[in-house]
């Protein structure tokens, strides 16, 4: 009954081509952006801007980044963490060297060289394919962290390596609460996925996923493979530069290269699995499962063993809980392989047909 | 909806606490962050058991500081940035009460809570780690990397090269090993002065993290041939570096490794190999220290120990938990002194207390730690207040202490740590403190 998109019509061909063709769907849109923006600046705390939200945000944006180059474009990708390095330390490097540069032209910078060195170790991708692509970016996160580590110019030759970033000041204003940091990142985030939106349903993104599903017969119909895979790298490699310098700049405030390790490729891509491959709402949802539930089980767990009386010493509790967390991922891979995004797809499509099913 | 979900949380929790505690008037918190799963758990449960079971000891013996009871609650960090980050919002709001100094056991995490902390008013201790020219308390008020730091303690190694060499390291080769880090790189600035300075031949060989495989690094080793060799090893790298010397018959006796390079964890799983292999270390190892001692005694001896396998007590490693909490309590105790006895301390006064630490040997020796730590004497422009190590070596089966209180040259190393922390004012855009005033 809610969300049926009987009677409306479309007249205009703008109208046709929007973004979110379903009225209750914008009006939702509408909603959530009216909540995030307005509401929830309100009423959370420090502890949920810079613990939960900023750090959320910005691992949705890199899985965002990763979602279009292997959800989309199909190219499977173990550099996403080297990507956010490249944007973390060019944004540093930029702020440093060139005097008086505004913060956002620096990020942008920053997605830019990102997406220039995505370029270069997307190369191989023309050659080679699915998990032998993968080996191949694994090359771009061990030598971008061995090449940051090795040429202290990079890290102004700070004798350990450890970057501090810069004040976040835009337009003489300074960004220094969480709140305020937190709607910088909204507000970038916001931005760049609604393009990332729009992208993929443009013909480059069409173009992305007949590579994706079948390059030679996507090349037969005159899509030049060249072009469209770098540009899938470019792109990708665009938002994990971005989320870099966000992660740098408004979260951490200061980065090691080693931060950007493997390990954290691993979890941005468990998080587009868990998400959805190839859904921009994907990226969101794996990120959100993958950061927040541990976050939940660790406040969690020790409350529920308390209130049962059970006698777990913290290091149990921490064993637990990654038990726990490894089995959700396990259940929700059995129940719905396509990822959470998937899941609420289902749902739409019940509540179009309910109460009526047939 | 968030702050209401948040509130009933802390609510339950502090319910939970509360009945616990037997409703004690005043109470001291600690916010540990500890970790005790991922890479680096096995370190971390014998130094936070270490940690844990001191300030247990505290509440049972004395009843607290002065009266004022201990109370703690740990968060499952990992070793992970960005999960101490959100442990230590979680736990800053119970802090703002009153607060123990935070040892976050992580270079990483306390280089990402210098700025917080300092905003937050919660004072951090990095005890022989951390962001090192945080020695300079003019710059750095909240962060204090007592006893040693990388630096000073490459330093002191040096010296005891020296003195080994009957004073004179001229025309020696050293060859400088290390884990390629953070960690690893800040004791090359150090090394150089001390080259200069004592005219021996430096040669810097990083090993790329994990350092499992180490086979090119010590070819090159065998073919320099140094007199000794310097080792900043961390984790799996350490025992892989002691079995390669073996391997290419680089004598172990002429190694000398960092803190980190120098618990059980690392000379154990070596096997023969290890045998005569040297590291630095700030605390001793052992249960004939009386304060370890008691502490299995009363604390074990009450069922109330932290640790599930109690093999682990006099390691190195817990031992140096108790002593970073040693001074913790002590930096509160002092805290009291000035604002009040019998009182919680909040994080601000806990930092003056941090910043005027002065525990001489016959304080060590009240409460049973003779020789366990160094004497320390903070101030405004020393945070770390001490600066001295002991040589233990490993004689296959424990560790040896083979040498007294070495100090680093802190005339030469103090300058640089200066330097540094001038140039993080500059680029932060802050003004010193004038540590002339305080006092």
């Amino acid at each position: 009954m809610l969300y049926r998109e009987a009677g409306q019509f479309k007249t205009s061909y703008a109208a046709d081509q929007q973004l979110f063709p379903i009225r209750q769907d914008r009006i939702g849109i509408l909603i959530l952006l009216a909540v995030v923006f307005l509401v929830i600046p309100g009423v959370a705390g420090d502890y949920w801007f810079s613990a939960i939200l900023i750090p959320f945000l910005i691992f949705s944006l890199a899985a965002l980044g990763l979602n279009i180059l292997t959800g989309y474009a199909g190219q499977l990708s173990l550099g996403s963490a080297a990507f956010m390095a490249v944007g973390a330390y060019a944004a540093y490097n930029f702020q440093l060297r060139i005097d008086g540069i505004p913060i956002l032209v620096s990020f942008v910078c920053a997605g830019l060289t990102a997406a220039g060195i995505g370029i270069l170790f997307g190369l191989p991708s023309l050659w080679i394919k699915g998990f032998y692509l993968a080996v191949a970016t694994l090359a771009a996160q061990f030598f971008i962290v061995w090449c940051l580590t090795k040429f202290p110019w990079l890290s102004n030759y700070s004798s350990s390596g450890v970057i501090s970033t810069q004040p976040l000041i835009i337009f003489g204003h300074a960004f220094t609460s969480p709140q305020e940091k937190y709607l910088l990142v909204l507000t970038i985030v916001a931005v760049m996925a609604l393009a990332a939106k729009n992208m993929v349903r443009s013909s480059t993104g069409r173009a992305w996923m007949a590579v994706r599903d079948m390059d030679v017969a996507a090349s037969v119909i005159g899509i030049r493979l060249m072009p469209v895979k770098l540009l899938a790298f470019a792109v990708s490699s665009f938002y994990c530069g971005v989320a870099g310098a966000l992660y740098a700049f408004c979260y951490l405030g200061s980065v090691e290269p080693d931060g950007f390790s493997l390990d954290m490729s691993f979890r941005i891509l468990f998080m587009i699995i868990i998400g959805g491959v190839g859904s921009i709402l994907g990226s969101f949802l794996g990120a959100a499962f993958i950061l927040l539930l541990p976050v939940f089980l660790d406040i969690a767990l020790p409350w529920a063993a308390r209130l049962l009386g059970l006698p777990f010493s913290s290091a149990t509790v921490s064993h637990i809980q990654v038990l726990v967390f490894g089995a959700l991922i396990m259940f929700f891979l059995i129940v719905e392989p396509h990822g959470l995004a998937r899941l609420w797809q289902i749902t739409k499509e019940k509540l179009r047909l309910w109460p009526f099913p047939h | 909806m968030f702050k209401h979900r948040m509130s009933a949380l802390t609510a339950a929790v502090s319910i939970a606490l509360l009945s616990q505690a037997a409703l004690a008037a005043e109470e001291q918190f600690f916010p540990v962050l500890s970790y005790r799963i991922g890479p680096y758990g096995a370190n971390g449960q014998s130094f936070f058991g270490g940690f844990v079971d001191y300030l247990s000891y505290v509440n049972l013996k004395e009843n607290g500081i002065n009266g004022v009871k201990i109370t703690w609650e740990e968060c499952e960090t990992e070793y992970n940035n960005a999960k101490g980050i959100e442990c230590y919002e979680r736990m800053k709001d119970k802090a703002a009460i009153s607060t123990g100094p935070i040892h976050p056991m992580s270079t990483g995490i306390s280089y990402a809570l210098i700025d917080k902390t300092v905003a937050d008013k919660i004072p951090m201790a990095m005890v022989g780690y951390g962001r090192t020219d945080a020695v300079d308390g003019s710059v750095f008020p909240y962060a204090f990397p007592l006893v040693t730091t990388y630096q000073m303690q490459a330093s002191a190694i040096i010296r005891f090269l020296k003195e080994k060499e009957k004073g004179h390291l001229e025309g020696k080769k050293i060859v400088f090993l290390y884990h390629d880090s953070a960690y690893g790189k800040e004791p090359i600035v150090a090394l150089q002065e001390e080259a200069k300075l004592n005219k021996f031949e430096l040669t810097v060989i990083p090993v790329a993290h994990p350092g499992n495989e180490q086979g090119a690094q010590w070819l090159k080793i065998r073919q320099e041939n140094p007199d000794y060799v310097v080792f900043w090893g961390w984790g799996v790298m350490n025992q892989t570096a002691i079995k390669a010397a073996q391997k290419i018959g680089f004598s172990r006796d002429k190694i000398v490794g960092s803190w980190w390079a120098g618990s059980e964890e690392d000379t154990v799983p070596a096997g023969d190999a290890a045998k005569g292999y040297m590291s630095a270390t700030w605390n001793v190892a052992g249960k004939d220290v009386p304060l370890i001692a008691d502490i299995e005694k009363v604390v074990y001896g009450a069922g109330q120990g932290n640790l599930g396998n109690t093999s682990k007590i006099g390691t190195i490693l817990y031992n140096r938990g108790v002593s970073a909490a040693v001074l913790s309590i002590e930096a509160i105790r002092k805290a009291q002194e000035k604002y009040g006895k019998g009182k919680a301390m909040t994080g601000e006064q806990v930092r003056w207390g941090m910043e005027n630490l002065d525990i001489s040997d016959a304080r060590l020796k009240e409460i049973g730690a003779t020789n366990l730590l160094p004497e320390i004497k903070t101030s405004c422009d020393n945070h770390e207040g001490s600066g001295k190590i002991k040589i233990q070596q490993w004689d296959g089966t424990q560790w040896v202490v083979v040498s007294g209180w070495i100090e680093g040259n802190k005339g030469l190393i103090h300058p640089l740590f200066k330097a540094s922390a001038e140039q993080y004012a500059k680029e932060k855009g802050m003004t010193p403190r004038d540590c002339a005033k305080e006092m």
